[in-house]
């Protein structure tokens, strides 16, 4: 439901310094236990569970758990299923949402809110309802594919997709690159292709992780629609061992954090655009 | 704007409203560095009680700097803040008893022109309806009495900045601040405003501290004027001072039009359009054998000559006057003549120049590009 | 700025006067319809993936067993029992979870926006906006294996001497699947409120400061007014995403409490009397009733808000 940002910069925000300096360092002291208090929270479970899934029996540290891992059963066919959704679920995204946007930008501006309404919808029906309908409507034939899951991804990706790539067109002028672009005699598909995508570049990188993210984390439309993704194994697969399970939910946070870690400290056109502020 | 029945208002409204009275402030040696930048080197500026001062130059210059220093928004590294005889440098904003106009967007979004005005009071902890009357007096005088009940978001640029005039006066503070406050409005709003904020800073005799990029503002509301250019002042005179005897090229091209000619010195004089015109000003660096000369265009004198040794460039047509571009010896001069005159300087006609004062800046030669 | 949609374009003749109307309004109706036309493959998309379901939904909220339109359903499920019971404490712990992150994640917000060094801000967005979305099963185990009655976190405070599930802390029942909601709903606030923060000038604190107002003043009269909106904004977007959560309330309980969502899921799941599989589509409407309110009320007063700070 939530979307990620990365376009916005904080940093327009000033601190007001107060003028003398023991009110200063109070501001300071408070703002030091927020966050501490705030840090602790998230930091304690994420630390005690990788130690958790991390150990033997005895409980000393043990990398016993992530060498069983793959000869547990279900688990790497989980995995290849999860991942075939995840890229027909990302291909399906970008080629439906990228066109539109980009035309909604040049040609239907006042589409737009009509579009972020729409992109809003997932908020008001939630995936456990929207499974629901989906089940009952869907035909045998789909109903008995796992891609049917991955079609409905494609809905529950929208919201952040649409923001990542609304923000990103609303950073460029894509007007003038268009025409430039087709001035110089290129047509509509190499004009999206050559010109616009890569300046969308770390729009579409966040949203591609985004999607990621939501597939591999997605368990309520699996689990009802009986299909065994990665979400789902880690719910309900008997492995010998209960800490396995939880490896493998650390592993994928874990991934998904440092990935868009990466993302935002080395994204170039996000610190060119905090400069010239 | 001001129409009869604003002005009879304003004045009865000014009558009630005691005079805040001017204190004398003095801004003594402000140093104030930023990481890689001296905003202020130095700056050192006395306003007398109830003067008018402007604080003149380009962007960077530091005028923005020391009236925030002055309002207590920073601190200096070095130097003081004095106010009617106290060091006030150590006093946050807070306390300082300073009304400040900010350039736009300063007014609260949640309040209405009534409780943006009565905020200060409110601060104060005057009584409701003792608020609300001086509020809506504060607001005659600026001429929006029909107002007062409007949000700032259903209020024009140039009617937020007299809500936000009317705020800080509300206070009656010992020194008024306006930071570059019509700088985000329109032309002819703008004027408006500016005869509307002299009037009542003279009528309520405020110290006040003007910050603008704009010296026909400077020049037209100020008693004196502050040049400044990288935190120091360049000169501090009154507008009809700081125009016709520039202290520096700086302020000779900052403020008013001038043109560079250079010229050969002699001594005290320098040889300019076929004659030697003095050097003004004492203390000068008469070491350099060639300098340039600052010229306005009023001192300039034009004349056809067939044998002239300058041609016409570029008219432009300024109302009362045309502004003549002519080419000189390889340098560009600007000349007013009287637009009645001008139809005989089309483009391309040979004329003479000449000097009409009795001394000429001077300064360093600009450098060869 | 031409629309292409809505321009008319000229007659024939030349002159726009002279054609007649609904000529005019076909055209028009041609054009707009050409215009629109490259947004069709998203238009179908979403009402085959999102509309059809959702009509499906609706109208079996209201279909007996027999097929025949029936409130029975509804009735059920609003008369008492379990249901009830669902409702009322998932409205529970999403008010819960949305006032906590509200409170704390505006403050965390303003402790983040207003540091100095840019990289962390970003690096904490990032963060944010990854927690905010972090799958409900990954979250349930990182909890149980961190302060489930074996968990690690819990064997560290019990060596320090306080066991909290001897002391009424129980991670499956509603307190502590509140706290666990907190994980995502904290991010979730920061993310969504930072930006509101862009909103409060710099300019209204200092004008606050010179007329005489303390810091506590300033956020008194001006600061948190003008945030007001925003906050409860947000937590009207936490309260939905708090009242629709499923698979974090289903890894950690297992059916111990009881939750809308769960219900639904264990009615599809086939845990219940049969017979009963219209209810499910029943609790689903007023799944989307309520979170249709709560989205209309936040879009309102975003609207409100947003006309102040222009």
């Amino acid at each position: 439901m939530a979307s990620l940002d990365l376009d916005y910069t904080l940093d327009s925000v000033e601190p007001m310094e107060p003028f003398d300096r023991g009110r200063r360092r109070k501001i300071r002291w408070g703002r030091g236990i927020i966050l501490a208090a705030a840090a602790l929270y998230f930091i304690i479970p994420f630390y005690a569970a990788m130690q958790f899934s991390l150990e033997d029996i005895q409980g000393h540290f043990s990398l016993q758990p992530l060498t069983e891992l793959f000869s547990q059963p279900g688990f790497l066919s989980a995995t290849w299923l999860s991942t075939q959704l995840a890229v027909v679920t990302m291909v399906l995204t970008m080629l439906l949402m990228v066109p539109t946007v980009i035309y909604v930008h040049l040609r239907m501006p006042r589409f737009r809110p009509a579009m972020e309404a729409i992109t809003t919808l997932p908020i008001i029906i939630p995936p456990i309802v929207l499974i629901v309908g989906v089940l009952e409507a869907s035909p045998l034939w789909l109903k008995s594919s796992p891609y049917l899951l991955a079609l409905v991804y494609v809905v529950l990706a929208m919201p952040f997709v649409y923001r990542s790539l609304d923000a990103g067109l609303g950073a460029l002028d894509v007007k003038t690159l268009v025409e430039a672009s087709r001035s110089l005699g290129s047509n509509w598909f190499s004009t999206i292709v050559r010109v616009l995508v890569p300046n969308l570049r770390s729009a579409l990188l966040s949203a591609s992780v985004l999607t990621l993210a939501l597939v591999f984390g997605e368990f309520t439309m699996a689990s009802l629609d009986n299909w065994t993704t990665i979400p789902v194994w880690i719910a309900f697969a008997p492995t010998v061992n209960p800490r396995i399970n939880t490896l493998v939910a650390m592993i994928f946070l874990l991934v998904t954090v440092v990935v868009l870690m990466l993302l935002v400290s080395f994204d170039r056109s996000q610190s060119r655009r905090t400069r010239s502020n | 704007m001001l129409n009869n029945v604003d002005v009879t208002a304003a004045t009865t409204a000014a009558q009630s409203a005691p005079p805040s009275g001017g204190a004398p402030v003095e801004l003594e040696n402000l140093t104030r560095r930023f990481a890689a930048t001296t905003a202020l080197d130095g700056f050192t500026l006395r306003i007398e009680p109830a003067e008018f001062v402007a604080l003149l130059g380009p962007s960077g210059c530091g005028k923005t700097t020391a009236l925030r220093v002055l309002a207590g928004f920073e601190r200096p590294d070095r130097g003081r803040v004095m106010v009617d005889g106290v060091d006030v440098s150590g006093i946050p904003a807070q306390h300082r008893d300073m009304g400040m106009v900010f350039q736009s967007y300063s007014l609260f979004p949640n309040m209405t022109a009534r409780d943006n005005v009565a905020f200060g009071l409110r601060l104060r902890r005057q009584k409701g309806p003792q608020r609300r009357s001086r509020a809506h007096e504060l607001l005659e005088l600026v001429g929006l009495a029909e107002h007062v009940s409007k949000y700032p978001h259903q209020l024009s640029g140039g009617q937020q900045q007299r809500v936000a005039l009317a705020r800080a006066l509300a206070i009656e503070p010992r020194v008024l601040l306006l930071d570059e406050p019509l700088s985000a409005l329109d032309a002819k709003v703008r004027a408006e405003l500016r005869d509307q904020i002299r009037e009542l800073q003279q009528r309520l005799s405020i110290t006040t501290v003007f910050v603008t990029h704009d010296q026909e503002e400077a020049l037209s509301m100020a008693d004196r004027v502050c040049v400044m250019s990288r935190g120091k002042s360049e000169q501090i005179a009154t507008p009809s001072e700081l125009y016709s005897k520039p202290a520096t090229p700086f302020v000779a091209e900052f403020v008013g039009v001038s043109s560079r000619v250079n010229v050969e010195r002699t001594g005290d004089r320098v040889h300019l359009f076929g004659r030697d015109v003095k050097i003004r000003g004492e203390d000068f660096r008469l070491d350099l054998a060639v300098m340039d000369a600052l010229l306005r265009p009023e001192d300039v004198d034009v004349a056809v000559a067939s044998d002239g040794l300058g041609v016409v460039v570029h008219r432009s047509f300024l109302g009362a006057t045309t502004r003549l571009e002519i080419g000189i010896g390889g340098e560009s001069v600007k000349a007013d003549v009287m637009s009645s005159a001008a139809g005989e300087f089309e483009l391309g006609t040979r004329v003479s120049l000449s000097v009409n004062a009795p001394d000429v800046l001077v300064t360093e030669q600009r450098p060869v590009r | 700025m031409t629309d292409l949609a809505t321009d008319t374009g000229t007659s024939p003749s030349g002159v726009r006067g002279e054609v007649p109307r609904p000529k005019r309004l076909a055209g028009a109706l041609v054009r707009s319809i050409r215009t629109s036309a490259p947004v069709a493959p998203f238009a179908l998309y979403v009402l085959l993936g999102l509309g059809i379901p959702t009509l499906v939904i609706i109208i079996f909220a209201f279909r007996s067993n027999a097929g025949h339109f029936t409130t029975d359903n509804m009735k059920t499920i609003l008369s008492g029992g379990q249901y009830l019971t669902g409702f009322e404490t998932s409205l529970k712990l999403a008010f819960v979870t949305s006032v906590a992150s509200g409170v704390v994640g505006t403050f965390v917000a303003y402790a983040i926006a207003t540091s100095k060094h840019d990289l962390f801000k970003r690096l904490i967005a990032a963060t944010s906006g990854v927690l905010a979305n972090f799958g409900g099963v990954n979250l349930a185990f990182m909890f149980i294996a961190s302060f489930g009655p074996a968990g690690i976190a819990t064997k560290w405070l019990a060596s320090a001497g306080i066991n909290p599930w001897n002391h009424g802390f129980n991670l499956y029942r509603f307190w502590g699947v509140a706290f666990v909601y907190m994980y995502f709903q904290l991010p979730l606030m920061v993310l969504i409120i930072t930006p509101a923060f862009h909103g409060l000038r710099e300019s209204w604190r200092e004008a606050a400061e010179n007329l005489g107002a303390s810091s506590w003043r300033y956020w008194r009269h001006v600061g948190l007014p003008v945030l007001m909106p925003s906050v409860l904004g947000s937590m009207l977007l936490l309260f939905g995403s708090g009242f629709a959560a499923y698979a974090t309330a289903e890894a950690l309980t297992t059916g111990t409490i009881a939750l809308t969502p769960i219900q639904i899921g264990a009615i599809l799941q086939g845990n219940v009397l049969a017979g009963q599989a219209n209810i499910a589509y029943a609790l689903g409407f007023m799944m989307i009733v309520i979170l249709l309110i709560t989205v209309l009320a936040y879009s309102l007063l975003r609207r409100r808000s947003s006309k102040w700070l222009r």
